[in-house]
């Protein structure tokens, strides 16, 4: 203890050490995790990835036979437009709704109905994502099938709207934070101009906000494109080009997750699927670097 | 801190696509330990998942028994039985005559057969639909490989509720046991299933979806019907018999698309593997029967 206490110029209780250990070990530990999982799902794919997968074949063709007799064929480009057209869809419907409740939230609501609009945002996002799936499924396919003439509602857009909903409270948690970070001398500032209310939210919290708005907007994308469940029901789970909103579609998680369970270990169907893990690693990587790029580049300018 | 935040977000929700893949047969390994007795069970990988969900309940019913469960195919089953190595053989076929007599051969005991459920799969459409009834040719242009029925008015009906006239095709993951038999019963081994099916995860939602969309139509455990589908009545071509999809039609073998499943033992099964098999046949190894999609010996209690 005495000789701890010599380094740090101080006494230091043994405590503190342990408990300064204990949160380094913490941070450390974050790293470790994600190399870790690259490693394992890299372990899984890579005899397959180096010896025998057609990787043009797996990227650029839709058709996905991994089970054929006569013929397979692993090709992901249905997945992969999939997974991104139900993503940018459903940031298409929940970024205006998020932002525009977080501004809502944070800058007209008075103090006791923000504390209910709160709790009622949290209990969205407390919905597991099987229960969106089975909405999805159930009663959504109808209202679709009813409202759009469509042959079937599980589409494109019967997804997006589950993934809208489950990354609204996200949007709205973290982008309503950011607008709080915003110190109060801005508004005051503003307002003594002579500023509207309008002219205050778009002029001077917006831009302040940026990085934190975006922020909400990615983690709410990276929500949407790590979904499982909610789209393997909602979507149709069809291997299908995506035309429109009302076509039927087919993700990559969707189909690790449906695929992964009955597959045999080891074989090469097996080995693909945890190559599509390594793409949807790959691409979310893309998306937190261009973010960090993109929040690098707002703070400079 | 935002951005440590931001890519444990991000890294977190990559990984929710590995969340449901637990191995599955680990169950049976860390139940061996060395006083027990040993039932070595192999064959059809359809019922691979069946023997399973047996071998892990029966734990529970006799401690001192374990049963070694792996797949491979009826034919190795069947080979493994001649060989003597298995104690039973699963198989989705019947044991041809040849084999019989390699088994009682080579190892002195008859194989006894018994069927332990029913592997039938009725097709499914809307219950607004028109349609009545359907062959084995008809569903293998639905669903196959360049097939060349995609509109309900080809089969000679208007269904009204459905303007777009398009037929929705509802199938099964693709290493689904349900996908595997049905794809072979339609199109042999070297057609495959078109792309464009809504390939579902689960013989319930199959039914579900049916129920709800006047378009469509689909495949799954008889089982699974409820009183808001209708189940076709189906016939191998068109001039053929038609025979609904109900249990007597099943057992008659006059419904094409159903098979019995079979358990093969080494000469009369004596000592615990007559335990389990006698299990297998009760109330309760039925039931898991029916909960994994295939038809129980007797229709006892589904609902």
């Amino acid at each position: 203890m005495k000789i701890l206490g010599k380094n740090r110029g101080t006494n230091v209780p043994l405590s503190e050490t342990v408990i300064e250990l204990f949160i380094r070990l913490c941070g450390i530990s974050s790293i470790l995790f994600v190399f870790g999982i690259f490693f394992f799902v890299f372990r899984e794919g890579a005899d397959f990835l180096f010896g025998g997968l057609d990787l043009g074949q797996f990227l650029t063709s839709p058709e996905w036979y991994p089970t054929s007799l006569g013929n397979k064929r692993y090709g992901t480009l249905a997945l992969i437009l999939g997974t991104f057209s139900v993503t940018a869809l459903a940031m298409l419907l929940a970024v205006p709704f998020g932002l525009g409740a977080a501004i809502f939230v944070s800058e007209f609501c008075s103090p006791k109905l923000r504390e209910t609009f709160k709790i009622i945002i949290e209990l969205l996002a407390a919905i597991p994502s099987v229960v969106w799936g089975f909405i999805g499924l159930t009663l959504m396919n109808q209202l679709i099938i009813k409202l759009f003439n469509a042959p079937i509602g599980l589409t494109m857009l019967n997804g997006s709207i589950m993934l809208a909903l489950m990354s609204v409270p996200i949007i709205v948690s973290i982008a309503e934070d950011a607008l709080k970070a915003v110190p109060d001398s801005y508004r005051e500032a503003a307002e003594a101009l002579g500023a509207t209310r309008w002219q205050l939210i778009y002029r001077v919290l917006l831009p302040a906000a940026k990085n934190g708005l975006l922020a909400a907007v990615l983690l709410g994308a990276a929500r949407s494109i790590g979904e499982t469940m909610a789209v393997l029901m909602a979507t149709g789970h069809s291997v299908n080009i995506p035309e429109g909103p009302l076509s039927w579609i087919r993700t990559l998680t969707a189909t690790i997750a449906a695929e992964l369970g009955e597959v045999a270990r080891g074989g090469e169907h097996y080995q693909v699927l945890f190559i599509i893990g390594i793409l949807l690693f790959t691409i979310t990587f893309a998306v937190n670097l261009i973010a960090d790029l993109v929040i690098k580049g707002i703070r400079k300018a | 801190m935002l951005k440590t935040f931001l890519n444990l977000i991000l890294l977190s929700a990559c990984c929710i696509g590995f969340g449901g893949c637990a191995p599955n047969g680990e169950m049976t390994a860390t139940a061996q330990k060395s006083k027990q007795a040993i039932i070595k069970n192999k064959g059809s990988d359809t019922m691979v998942n069946l023997a399973q969900a047996w071998a892990e309940a029966y734990t529970d019913v006799s401690p001192t028994a374990s049963v070694e469960v792996s797949g491979g195919g009826s034919g190795t089953g069947v080979a493994a039985l001649i060989n003597g190595t298995v104690d039973i053989a699963n198989c989705s076929r019947q044991i041809k005559p040849m084999e019989l007599a390699q088994a009682t051969e080579n190892t002195g005991k008859v194989p006894q057969e018994f069927i332990v459920g029913y592997d039938a799969l009725a097709v499914y459409v809307h219950q607004d639909n028109p349609l009545d009834r359907i062959s084995i040719r008809e569903l293998a242009e639905i669903y196959g490989e360049r097939g060349t029925l995609t509109k309900w008015s080809q089969l000679g009906i208007a269904h009204e509720d459905c303007p777009s006239d398009k037929i929705i095709r509802i199938s099964r993951q693709s290493n689904s046991g349900t996908y595997f038999y049905f794809r072979e019963a339609l199109l042999g081994k070297t057609r495959d299933f078109a792309l464009g099916s809504l390939d579902l995860h689960g013989s319930k939602d199959v039914v579900e979806v049916v129920e709800r969309t006047p378009c469509a139509i689909g495949y799954s455990g008889m089982g699974y019907a409820t009183e808001h589908v209708k189940m076709l009545d189906v016939a191998i071509e068109s001039g053929a018999p038609y025979y609904a999809p109900n249990l007597q039609n099943v057992l008659d073998k006059t419904y094409p698309i159903a098979r019995p499943l079979y358990m093969y033992s080494l000469g009369e099964p004596t000592g615990e593997v007559k335990n389990y098999l006698d299990w297998i046949f009760s109330r309760e190894g039925q039931s898991i029967v029916e909960k994994l999609g295939f038809v129980p010996l007797e229709n006892e209690g589904s609902p």
